[in-house]
């Protein structure tokens, strides 16, 4: 790669490329979230039983 | 003959001996969350730093394929998803194995937290390969021996995933499933073998094969920084979600009260 044109386009293939790095970055963001989210509601659930609150 | 001492053989070296005990250690739920808590980070910022450098490396820096052009830049993204898919897959029929047979807890947290990530990573291969298939074979889609094993992959996992949560009892739910993932690794040697057994339009190996890669350095090196930044982001939420696991199954213990209450 020389331009940032040049990478934008990616020789013509650049829906296909951008697309895959798409799905992948989603895929990942998605991992890093979703278990991220899923402690935080365990811990709170949790935290509200063992102070004996009804849940 | 050389004349064996009494206890020479049965005393361990003391290398063995540590190793024991800290697997030992590491069956206890509450030493592995503390451990994997310690390693998150490091695993993270880790994947953080290869990914940044493989995604550099791939998109920018390689230079275009004589044949592909830059249409083989995806190879960064799928060639890793690909080998991961298969690799988690063994590590949670592994991990399955250990816990039918020694009813070890931490394996099957571990086999049941493999499921989701792998999935993720099979749908990841599929939708790549995908997309790398349109404008090279001019289709999105085959249903050749290569792509139909790995779809058969995504719905081992997900089969694992639908089995695992049906069952209320964990007991039983980790038996039932680990059984699933042990009849599934059948599939594995057929994934890999694939393009070897079949006539396929999939490609043959460019990397693990006979006389070494048949792919240039400036391409190598990028797929392998990809492959250890999924390898490590692997791992990292491996440990975020078996933390999780870990809390919900041992609720009532008075560690898990204390660390929950505490912040």
């Amino acid at each position: 790669m020389t331009s940032f044109h040049e990478f934008i386009h990616m020789g013509g293939f650049a829906f296909y490329v951008w697309t895959s790095y798409a799905i992948f970055a989603l895929i990942f963001a998605w991992n890093v979230f979703q278990p991220l989210f899923h402690q935080r509601r365990v811990r709170e659930r949790l935290a509200r039983r063992s102070r004996g609150m009804p849940r | 003959m050389k004349r064996v001492q009494r206890g020479e053989v049965a005393i361990p070296t003391s290398i063995t001996r540590r190793l024991w005990a800290f697997f030992h250690r590491l069956a206890s739920p509450r030493y592995f969350y503390e451990l994997a808590g310690k390693l998150v980070p490091w695993l993270g910022w880790g994947t953080v730093l290869l990914l940044a450098a493989g995604l550099y490396g791939g998109l920018w820096f390689a230079p275009a394929d004589y044949q592909q052009g830059d249409a083989y830049r995806i190879i960064f993204i799928h060639v890793p998803a690909a080998w991961m898919s298969l690799f988690v897959y063994v590590l949670m029929a592994g991990a399955g194995f250990i816990g039918l047979v020694w009813r070890i807890k931490i394996a099957d947290v571990v086999a049941k937290t493999c499921a989701p990530i792998g999935a993720s990573f099979a749908f990841l291969t599929l939708c790549t390969g995908s997309l790398w298939g349109k404008p090279m074979w001019g289709t999105y889609w085959v249903w050749d021996a290569r792509l139909t094993s790995e779809l058969i992959l995504l719905f081992l996992y997900l089969g694992y995933i639908a089995l695992e949560s049906a069952i209320e009892d964990r007991r039983t739910a980790a038996r039932a499933s680990s059984v699933l993932a042990l009849v599934g690794v059948v599939n594995i040697p057929i994934i890999h073998y694939s393009v070897d057994w079949w006539h396929t339009l999939h490609q043959g190996p460019t990397v693990f094969k006979l006389g070494g890669p048949s792919i240039s350095l400036d391409m190598l090196v990028p797929l392998l920084l990809m492959t250890l930044a999924f390898k490590l982001f692997f791992f990292t939420m491996l440990l975020v979600r078996a933390r999780t696991e870990v809390l919900e199954r041992e609720a009532n213990s008075a560690w898990v009260r204390e660390t929950v209450t505490s912040q």
